[in-house]
């Protein structure tokens, strides 16, 4: 069953064409990886997903993008899209508050006031992040405390803690360390079990390891899209083999 | 030509990003109270604004009809008060001012900005000190010209007390604004006239101060301003003679302090009205060109 | 060759003592002000000016008690506060993040013209209009703390508006970005991150707009009444430490003379440690980034 259905899409900034005729379903429960040179556009195709690129100047979106079969740019209300469809950034966002507070910021944002329900909605969150027992000491120390890795993995307990249907992540390991990096890999794969998971990545092998699906951008044109795999294995188009064997990128 | 083409049909494209009224009023019902945030910010700013449109119009509304020949009048009497020789004494007093407070604010930034060591102990107490200078009251200033140049130096209620008492108080926006000026002239100049064999000398006078110019000269206006809307600082270092100031130790009073007896004396409400819109014209002329100049620098520099 | 080396060490000398202007400037202010105004301090007893009820310098025996002006300067810098305070930084949020460019360019140079306007057009405005408006819809004179307060808080917006703004948009995108993609309003983001963020900003610009109500001087002793009293409601008159200075120093002698400069004194006293706790707040945010 497809999550995200995106049917001839094209994105401009302003005279850029940045997005050229994206035709992509992603399937539930997968993990979806885009992978392309930087400025292929995977970075933009994904913030088209949540509306982030709405903040972008002179953005223009057409086409239809289709969360669970509706209109993301229809009447959906637009924080609903973003409470259904969390996103982790490349660089660790962290806001200046405690760990809990930034945790809590999301259920509260949708209204849950509660202590204990917020105690327990914390505790879940980073469990999910794996990162409870580092931190669950440290709930009430601000969060730009943290190392690099943990204020990543604070930062995908905080997508969680909202209870979000897909989760889009934006090279959200390019800026870690390997052992963090692989820390981050095992949860998504954990993690896949209940949320869609679509990212971005500049890192072939990090492709390879978790994602399901692999779609291959160049020059804001979709090269390739198949199994992981496949593409991988045998890819179809000239222009991917020649960048997942490294003669460009 | 197939650029053109394609240009027109990216400008005819309709967007479906485009975040429109009724999806706004879809979040907005779902949050109200981000609506009321919303509307209290733009109140706000609505107030803002709404002052000072109220401030300048009531004023300009109740003094331009009372712009009377006699109120220019080249000699002031009771009946007249005319503020010529307070504008007179109000152009005196700034140049006098500027001679004094400028060589020095220029010249305090330029040790700061191009001789002083990052992390000088001292730098840090002379920024402190202007810091201080920057945030004492107008009148503290009139209380401290007073004590110092009319008593203590024996001056007199004069043109000279008051320029000194002036050029202490603008001295720390002199020296701010020219130091900022002087770090934005990139070091590719510096290093350009190092190369040359200039030294450090003939590189400040020739090559950066002449960049930093219109930065400098921007606050050089900005404090024009300042001495121009002055009063609390004037009336017991200038006085308030209202004859022209002709000598350096002659008493006179500026455009703002004359204004302040005027509306003191409540005898000439009309001619105050009058006062304050010529004064309203001056400051805000000088702050334009203050910004004009500052905005030129700006596009230079982009 | 060296004729060149001299010039160039004279002119650093020059230019090193011009830099040494703003620390004498300070020094040569706190000494004369000191050394003139403390001694009046002795004369009429420390605790008898600062806390002293009575005003009344041409009285024989005279009374040189300031409390009363200590207090309303006190009294009408905080309603200044409250009046410029939430106004200002809310301006600084609407023109940081939700102000439509066209407008943008209006408003900004519109919020920096208030700060051009002088203080004693301030003044005779709020005597001309905000003092009468009082007395007829409120009772009393006019001329009080409640009509000082508004032209007070008139005069920080500027001060208020400008540092916050600059406070607010040193904010990293990145929290604004943050918040959103969790869900929340544009609002909610700003209101919940950004603000949250610039707090030590957004301090520093309410007190140096303390700084400013406190010195002011022209705009207060025309509009508010100047009664050496502690008001009792918003429409009683006061009369501030700066008013004080200037409605009898043109006319003082002797220890009266002094006891109008202790309280300059003490007026100084007050700004010193505004401006102490400004750079306190300062080096601490840059510490914290």
């Amino acid at each position: 069953m497809d999550k995200f259905t995106i049917d001839n899409m094209n994105l401009y900034y302003g005279k850029f064409h940045a997005l050229k005729d994206v035709t992509l379903h992603m399937p539930k429960n997968k993990i979806t990886a885009f992978i392309g040179p930087s400025g292929c556009g995977k970075s933009t195709l994904l913030k088209s997903l949540n509306r982030m690129n709405d903040l972008v100047e002179g953005c223009k979106i057409t086409g239809d993008i289709r969360l669970d079969g509706t209109d993301i740019y229809g009447n959906m209300d637009i924080n609903v899209l973003r409470k259904r469809v969390g996103m982790v950034f490349q660089k660790a966002n962290p806001f200046p508050m405690s760990v809990y507070d930034n945790i809590a910021f999301g259920p509260r944002t949708h209204g849950i006031k509660k202590k204990s329900e917020l105690d327990q909605i914390v505790e879940q969150s980073l469990r999910d992040a794996a990162i409870w027992d580092e931190l669950k000491d440290r709930l009430k120390k601000s969060a730009l405390g943290l190392s690099g890795g943990q204020q990543q993995r604070l930062c995908i307990a905080r997508a969680l803690a909202v209870k979000p249907e897909v989760l889009l992540m934006d090279e959200a390991t390019s800026a870690l360390d390997p052992i963090s990096t692989g820390k981050i890999e095992e949860l998504c794969l954990k993690l896949k079990e209940e949320y869609t998971i679509i990212m971005v990545t500049h890192n072939m092998q990090q492709a390879l390891r978790i994602s399901d699906n692999t779609a291959f951008f160049l020059l804001g044109e979709m090269v390739e899209y198949n199994t992981t795999d496949a593409v991988f294995s045998s890819p179809q188009d000239k222009r991917t083999e020649e960048y997942i064997t490294g003669r460009f990128g | 030509m197939a650029d053109k083409n394609t240009s027109a049909v990216i400008d005819d494209i309709k967007p479906i990003n485009k975040v429109t009224f009724k999806q706004r009023m879809i979040s907005y019902k779902r949050k109200p109270l981000s609506l009321v945030m919303l509307l209290l910010v733009a109140l706000a700013a609505l107030l803002s604004a709404a002052a000072l449109v109220f401030i300048i119009v009531y004023v300009l509304v109740r003094g331009i009809p009372n712009l009377t020949p006699e109120l220019f009048a080249l000699t002031y009497n009771s009946d007249n008060v005319s503020c010529m020789p307070s504008i007179i004494n109000t152009i005196v007093l700034t140049l006098l001012t500027l001679l004094i407070a400028v060589p020095f604010g220029i010249g305090a930034a330029i040790y700061l900005a191009e001789y002083a060591k990052k992390g000088n102990r001292l730098v840090k107490v002379i920024r402190t000190m202007a810091e201080t200078l920057a945030g004492i009251p107008s009148i503290v200033y009139g209380l401290f010209g007073m004590l110092f140049f009319v008593y203590a130096l024996n001056w007199g209620y004069s043109l000279l007390a008051g320029a000194f008492t002036l050029a202490i108080m603008v001295l720390p926006t002199i020296m701010r604004t020219t130091e900022e000026a002087l770090l934005t002239v990139p070091d590719s100049y510096r290093e350009g006239s190092y190369g040359l064999g200039a030294g450090k000398l003939r590189t400040i006078v020739r090559i950066i101060l002449p960049s930093a110019m219109p930065g400098i000269l921007a606050g050089v206006i900005l404090a024009v301003g300042r001495i121009v809307g002055e009063t609390a600082a004037l009336i017991y270092t200038y006085g308030s003679a209202t004859g022209y100031a002709t000598g350096l130790f002659n008493s006179g009073r500026s455009l703002a302090v004359h204004m302040y007896v005027l509306t003191n004396e409540g005898l000439h409400t009309d001619q105050a009205w009058g006062t304050a819109v010529v004064l309203l014209v001056l400051v805000f002329g000088i702050n334009t060109l203050s910004a004009f100049i500052a905005k030129k620098l700006g596009n230079k520099k982009g | 060759m060296r004729l060149k080396t001299f010039r160039e060490r004279a002119m650093q000398g020059v230019f090193f003592l011009t830099a040494l202007a703003s620390i004498a400037a300070v020094a040569v202010i706190c000494v004369f002000l000191f050394i003139n105004g403390v001694p009046a301090m002795a004369e009429i007893g420390f605790f008898d000016f600062i806390g002293g009820q009575k005003w009344a310098p041409t009285n024989v025996p005279a009374s040189y008690g300031i409390f009363d002006m200590i207090v309303a300067s006190v009294y009408v810098t905080a309603g200044a506060i409250v009046i410029g305070v939430p106004i200002g930084i809310l301006t600084a949020v609407f023109l940081a993040r939700f102000c439509p460019k066209p407008l943008y360019k209006i408003l900004k140079p519109a919020t920096e013209l208030l700060a051009g306007i002088p203080s004693i057009v301030y003044g005779f405005f709020g005597l001309m209009v905000v003092v009468p408006f009082i007395r007829d819809n409120f009772g009393g004179f006019g001329s009080s703390w409640l009509a000082a307060s508004i032209v007070l808080g008139i005069m920080i917006l500027p001060t208020i508006i400008g540092v916050s703004e600059s406070a607010i948009r040193a904010v990293p995108e990145s929290y604004f970005e943050g918040a959103l993609a969790l869900g929340a309003t544009k609002e909610r983001s700003v209101f919940k991150t950004i603000l949250p963020a610039s707090k030590s900003g957004v301090l520093a610009a309410v007190v140096l707009g303390i700084g400013r109500a406190l010195g002011e001087t022209m705009a207060v002793v025309l509009i508010a009444g100047n009664q050496v009293q502690i008001p009792t409601k918003l429409t009683d008159g006061l009369r501030t430490l700066t008013a004080n200075i200037v409605l009898e120093m043109g006319y003082s002698t002797g220890l009266h003379r002094q006891a109008l400069i202790a309280t300059g004194v003490v007026l100084f006293v007050f700004i010193l440690l505004i401006t102490l706790s400004m750079q306190a707040i300062k080096s601490r945010s840059e510490k914290h980034g």
